[in-house]
């Protein structure tokens, strides 16, 4: 009878956290009493959607957490006339207004120095993304490892219980039955890979986070990086199957051959897009439903948008996970294709 | 020249509004067909269940993924229009 009624408990707090969640978002998506909305010029009363999504989704130089408080991030340039320059991107920021900042002026995100293209090596939102993403990654993987190296032979515990399963999982599922043999090599890129991208998404659902795999560079960096293991690690079978597929008459052969070449490319492409746009596209639309609220400006709108941006952030959740399967998934097959040592039969 | 110069832009919305309502639709018919094949394969070897499932849901990813590009191609016409 106990255990009946901690049952009912939970059942009842799990269908009311999220109403309580959804009548109490809505709030933030009313203006304001116009105290200070009427004094100023952009005063809100038509909000840009398209404006507004596609500033969440891309990088910047400052970073906003909310309308008051951002964080004005450092910006590196290099320029041929003026050097190596460090400064606060919030020099460019004068009460919202956009201003020059001596010679160099900034448009939509671009730095220019005297209106010619500068270098620009800033550390933007993405990029502080990134070392955060990467300090995490340091931070529990160490933890795990020191684990693993004073409890020899002893079970698991704490950060290292909750990591061993899915270690074991990449390892077991997604690295052994591709690359095969050699495993042990590659072991170790694949395993960084797949938690960078798992936490990179991960991270960019917080709120207030940026967008770290949904900026196509970073994804094309991951991908160029499993361009150049594959093509590297490359073995005579591997080449000769491009260039001279076996098994095929001369003719075919020589239309097989461009069509080949060109799909040493594609794959890492593919990867590129697939993880870039599964990604934004996700932020996109739980983006687009919160629009919805300050659009038609009314509580029941708020209240059911908010119950669908909740069950869509539990399929980001899910989405997460599964492109940081899929992206190791197929890096670790392509590998393995590249090494693969088979028989040769006849035919070859 | 004006008149046919705004034609052209809403054809051109109209295109990616279009656009995008195709996408849901493969979307929809390429996961319809995993997810039914999934419930048949479930249901004639209900020990598979979970193997199933798993599958399931990595090449519901995938499918998806092909929609989205053609979602994103229609956001930018829209965007660039707007």
């Amino acid at each position: 009878m106990k255990r009946l009624f901690s049952h009912q408990k939970h059942m009842i707090l799990a269908l009311l956290l999220p109403l309580f969640f959804a009548f109490f978002s809505p709030v933030f998506g009313q203006h304001g009493d116009g105290e200070h909305q009427a004094a100023e010029q952009h005063a809100k009363a038509e909000m840009n959607v398209s404006d507004v999504i596609i500033d969440h989704v891309k990088d910047s130089h400052v970073w906003h957490f909310t309308e008051s408080v951002v964080l004005p991030l450092p910006v590196i340039v290099y320029t041929k006339e003026d050097g190596l320059k460090f400064f606060s991107s919030g020099n460019f920021y004068e009460h919202h207004q956009v201003v020059p900042y001596g010679d160099y002026t900034i448009d939509h995100e671009h730095i220019f120095y005297k209106s010619q293209p500068v270098l620009d090596l800033s550390i933007t939102k993405n990029v502080a993304m990134l070392f955060i993403n990467s300090a995490l990654m340091l931070l529990i993987f160490g933890t795990v490892a020191r684990a693993y190296g004073k409890r020899k032979g002893l079970a698991p515990k704490g950060v290292q219980s909750f990591m061993e399963p899915i270690i074991l999982f990449v390892k077991d599922e997604i690295v052994k039955p591709n690359i095969g043999p050699k495993y042990w090599k590659f072991l170790p890129y694949i395993l960084t890979l797949f938690f960078f991208i798992f936490f990179g998404n991960l991270l960019g659902l917080l709120p207030g986070a940026a967008n770290l795999t949904g900026n196509i560079a970073v994804t094309a960096c991951l991908a160029a990086l499993t361009f150049v293991i594959t093509n590297v690690n490359g073995n005579k079978n591997y080449w000769s199957h491009i260039f001279w597929t076996p098994g095929v008459p001369n003719a075919l052969r020589i239309i097989i051959l461009p069509v080949e070449i060109i799909g040493i490319f594609t794959k890492p492409f593919a990867l590129t897009v697939r993880l870039f746009v599964a990604i934004t596209a996700g932020h996109i639309v739980l983006l687009a439903l919160t629009s919805l609220t300050f659009i038609f400006q009314s509580w029941f709108v708020g209240i059911g948008t908010s119950l669908v941006n909740l069950f869509i952030s539990l399929i980001e959740l899910l989405v997460a996970a599964i492109q940081a399967y899929v992206f190791a998934m197929f890096t670790s097959l392509y590998i393995g294709q590249a090494i693969e040592e088979h028989e040769h039969h006849d035919s070859h | 020249m004006l008149f046919s110069l705004i034609l052209d832009i809403s054809y051109a919305i109209m295109g990616a509004g279009i656009g995008a309502g195709l996408a849901a639709i493969g979307a929809g018919i390429g996961i319809g067909r995993i997810g039914g094949s999934a419930m048949e394969a479930m249901a004639r070897q209900p020990e598979s269940a979970n193997k199933l499932q798993n599958s399931m849901l990595v090449i519901a990813a995938l499918v998806e993924v092909a929609a989205l590009f053609a979602l994103v191609i229609c956001l930018l016409i829209s965007f660039k229009t707007a």
